[in-house]
């Protein structure tokens, strides 16, 4: 048992820390999130130089050796700084996807570019009407000669505006939810027939509602095997959530460290209002999740490469007990704020709401915690 | 990072599991803690694993320690959870012991220390007072020198089992001038010494754990001061934070969510196993989530140990989340088992532990018949050691810096 990192990932964290720090600040933040990109290009080719976007894959396919762990490292760092650009998109679950899926020919056109920056992808998996099922798909593609043709549309894609290429799941088989029938498919976003409907999210990112209306595909699109998508679609999700979860740790820790700050600062009936003993307490409470947080990530964290049970049990477990403590930290940081926490000019406003959709990500408390009773 | 044992823990766990099987007490087998226990019973485990040399694993191993790793000694708890062992009594192990061996002359080591590593004597500790609870420093027990000796006079309670105790380590106002924290004074008293006068309180539980200690002139020789006079608020402080790593218990929890887990599929629902029902599975899964998360925030404690770090203020964590969750185990426990909670098995001749063969009178299923004993036997995990209340105190102050 070893809670130790290396001394690549302290300086990956180091490196980024100051990055995040220097040119991430608070200003510079809320001007990128309200100009027309909503993002900064000129950062994303900043994590491409600094090795950042290739750290997750193996040096045979052209990446820097390493794993879940320095996913975590990097995301708990884009967490205290409220990072918006599409690490988890697109190194996560693209990348995720060509890693464990992926042809030889696959990771030889994408992985290249993702590495270097200038592949942007958006994980277009959520519909309307499916809410966290990955299996309730409406979305069809069709066999059509040695390709495919797809049809449908997919809700809240995250940084798609963003993105060159999107990875989509579809149903070539089976009915509506059955677990069979699932695929996978990397499509360029330009593609003739995909339309998009862009829009800002409440926690300063930009997704995109995706029409799929006639698409074309390739036979060589299509990501593992058709109709046995879900399967590979659930390991990513994991590695999603478990990086998703670091990035909740950083902006929780952010979040208590300010309340703390504020509550030296801020004075009523004469004295800081950090000495009232009813905030303190619930102040301690609001670390403890925190603890408890940063150990469940790691227990997520460590356990993607573990067998199929033991991965989704401790990942559902991350996901319940992180999100109950990404409640609890944003709703009291909101409250301990007072009237501040309520406005938009305070920072502490946006780590409550960038916490309080992490939990409807890649399923939320009650979704997960059916899922680790369901594998008790 | 990894999670994974190394072979040479491997190793070492199938060492101590065969070890417990083989030499732990069979009439005690998969018995657990229970206060209403023999003497003997509660010292039998104490004392094979002292003649093994494996009684005080956390001690330096000068004293009588095993030179463990924290990995080793987390091991062992678990090993321990899992034949649901009778496990030393804290008293002397966890808490005087650490204090004589850091703070102790050598004459004390000698005398007090191997009777600890052995289990041959029986530690009590006299903290807190009718008056002094969670505001131990207003404690009001006095200790006045008369020429060689000490004379102590005042109140101790919740003296936990000193109806069998030998010894006993009390805290004593030395100087009534000095103010609060200082002038108090950490003093060994055998037990027997005219004028100790111990008196059972009877529990929520029915039974009997805890006691007052009365002290009338009681005469103790100043050899048994501990440290330097008027400084034994430090040696208390050092103690309490001794007691509270360990205090989380996350390997007998794991043990009882196991058990837990098998009488709900024992006990029916509308036609059903229990565990089978959404609304109890649900609150079964949120224990196990609180205690995965507890489990690796307290190795996440023991690396740093390991690196050196000593028990700091993040044991209070522990101590809060692990007795929420030994506390929330019970309250479960006693739900899962319905309405056999509720008869008194006090008051029927069923004993089935040990030193009992009848059970003729029994009623209900045998894992229905502590369950609510234990349940308010357990209230009182967030009350001491420092209240959760206290707890929360020392994080405030010692880590958010307020």
């Amino acid at each position: 048992m070893d809670f130790n990192f290396t001394e690549e990932q302290d300086m990956v964290r180091d490196g980024l820390s100051r990055l995040v720090r220097e040119q991430y600040d608070w200003e510079t933040r809320r001007k990128a999130i309200a100009s027309n990109a909503g993002w900064r290009p000129e950062v994303w080719a900043q994590l491409a130089e600094l090795g950042i976007l290739g750290m997750p894959f193996s040096e045979a396919d052209g990446g820097f050796g390493g794993g879940a762990v320095d996913a975590m490292v990097i995301m708990e760092e884009f967490g205290k700084g409220l990072v918006v650009e599409p690490f988890v998109p697109t190194v996560v679950c693209a990348g995720g996807f060509l890693k464990h899926g992926g042809t030889a020919a696959q990771k030889e056109e994408h992985i290249g570019g993702i590495v270097a920056g200038s592949a942007v992808f958006a994980f277009a998996y959520a519909e309307p009407r499916g809410r966290y099922d990955y299996a309730d798909l409406e979305t069809t593609a069709k066999k059509d000669g040695a390709g495919y043709v797809l049809n449908g549309h997919k809700a809240v894609v995250i940084g798609a505006p963003w993105a060159s290429h999107l990875i989509v799941t579809a149903r070539t088989g089976g009915d509506r939810r059955d677990r069979a029938g699932v695929s996978v498919f990397v499509v360029a976003k330009d593609s003739a027939g995909i339309v998009t409907r862009d829009y800002e999210t409440v926690d300063g990112r930009r997704a995109s509602e995706v029409y799929f209306e006639n698409v074309s595909v390739p036979a060589e699109a299509l990501i593992g095997e058709e109709g046995a998508g879900l399967a590979l679609i659930e390991l990513v999700t994991d590695e999603a959530i478990a990086a998703l979860c670091a990035e909740a740790c950083g902006a929780m820790k952010v979040a208590h460290a300010m309340t703390v700050e504020y509550s030296r600062q801020r004075k009523q009936f004469g004295v800081p209002i950090g000495s009232f003993q009813v905030l303190q307490h619930r102040m301690v409470d609001m670390y403890t999740a925190y603890e408890t947080s940063v150990s469940l990530t790691y227990l997520a964290t460590l356990r993607l490469a573990s067998d199929e049970t033991e991965r989704k049990r401790s990942v559902s477990a991350a996901k319940v007990g992180v999100g109950q403590a990404a409640r609890l930290i944003g709703q009291e940081a909101v409250q301990i704020h007072g009237g501040n926490g309520v406005t938009d000019e305070y920072a502490i406003g946006h780590y409550f709401k960038r916490l309080t959709i992490f939990d409807s990500e890649f399923g939320n408390v009650d979704h997960h915690m059916k899922r680790h009773i369901a594998l008790a | 990072m990894n999670l994974e044992f190394t072979p040479e823990e491997q190793a070492f766990r199938d060492e101590v599991r065969s070890f417990i099987a083989e030499n732990y007490p069979s009439h005690l087998a998969d018995f657990g803690m229970r206060e209403d226990m023999e003497r003997e019973d509660f010292l039998a485990w104490h004392k094979i694993l002292g003649k093994k040399g494996w009684s005080v694993p956390a001690w330096p191993v000068e004293y009588g320690g095993t030179g463990w790793t924290p990995t080793q000694r987390y091991i062992w708890s678990e090993e321990n959870a899992r034949a649901s062992t009778v496990m030393p009594l804290p008293f002397g192990v966890s808490m005087v012991g650490p204090v004589i061996y850091t703070f102790g002359n050598a004459e004390q080591k000698a005398k007090h220390l191997p009777g600890i590593v052995s289990g041959e004597v029986w530690w009590c500790q006299g903290y807190s007072e009718p008056g002094a609870g969670s505001d131990l420093a207003s404690l009001k027990t006095t200790a006045v020198r008369d020429g060689d000796h000490y004379v102590i006079n005042g109140q101790k309670t919740w003296t936990t089992l000193a109806q069998h105790a030998d010894w006993g380590f009390f805290l004593c106002r030395t100087d009534p001038t000095a103010k609060a924290q200082e002038g108090i004074s950490f003093i060994l008293v055998d037990m027997k010494s005219p004028g100790v006068e111990v008196k059972p309180i009877k529990l929520l539980d029915g039974g009997y754990e805890v006691n007052e200690t009365w002290l009338t002139d009681v005469r103790v020789p100043v050899e048994n001061l501990v440290g330097v006079e008027n400084k034994g608020w430090t040696y208390a402080k050092f103690l309490l934070a001794h007691e509270r790593s360990g205090i989380a218990g996350v390997a007998r929890s794991k043990r009882g969510v196991e058990k837990l887990r098998e009488i709900a599929a024992n006990e029916n629902l509308d036609g059903a196993p229990l565990i089978k029902d959404f609304d109890f599975a649900k609150k079964v899964s949120q224990l196990e989530i609180d205690l995965a998360a507890l489990e690796i925030t307290e190795l996440r404690t023991l690396a740093g140990e390991q690196a050196g770090k000593g028990p700091g203020p993040e044991s209070s964590i522990l101590k809060i989340k692990g007795t929420e969750i030994q506390q929330r185990l019970t309250e479960l426990t006693l739900e899962a088992v319905g309405t056999y909670g509720a008869p008194y098995y006090g008051s029927i001749a069923n004993d089935t532990g040990p030193g009992s063969g009848s059970n003729e009178y029994a009623v209900g299923p045998a894992h229905a018949q502590h369950a609510a004993a234990t349940y308010f036997n357990m209230r009182k995990t967030s009350i001491y050691g420092g209240s959760n209340e206290i707890q929360r105190n020392i994080i405030t102050k010692m880590i958010l810096g307020l």
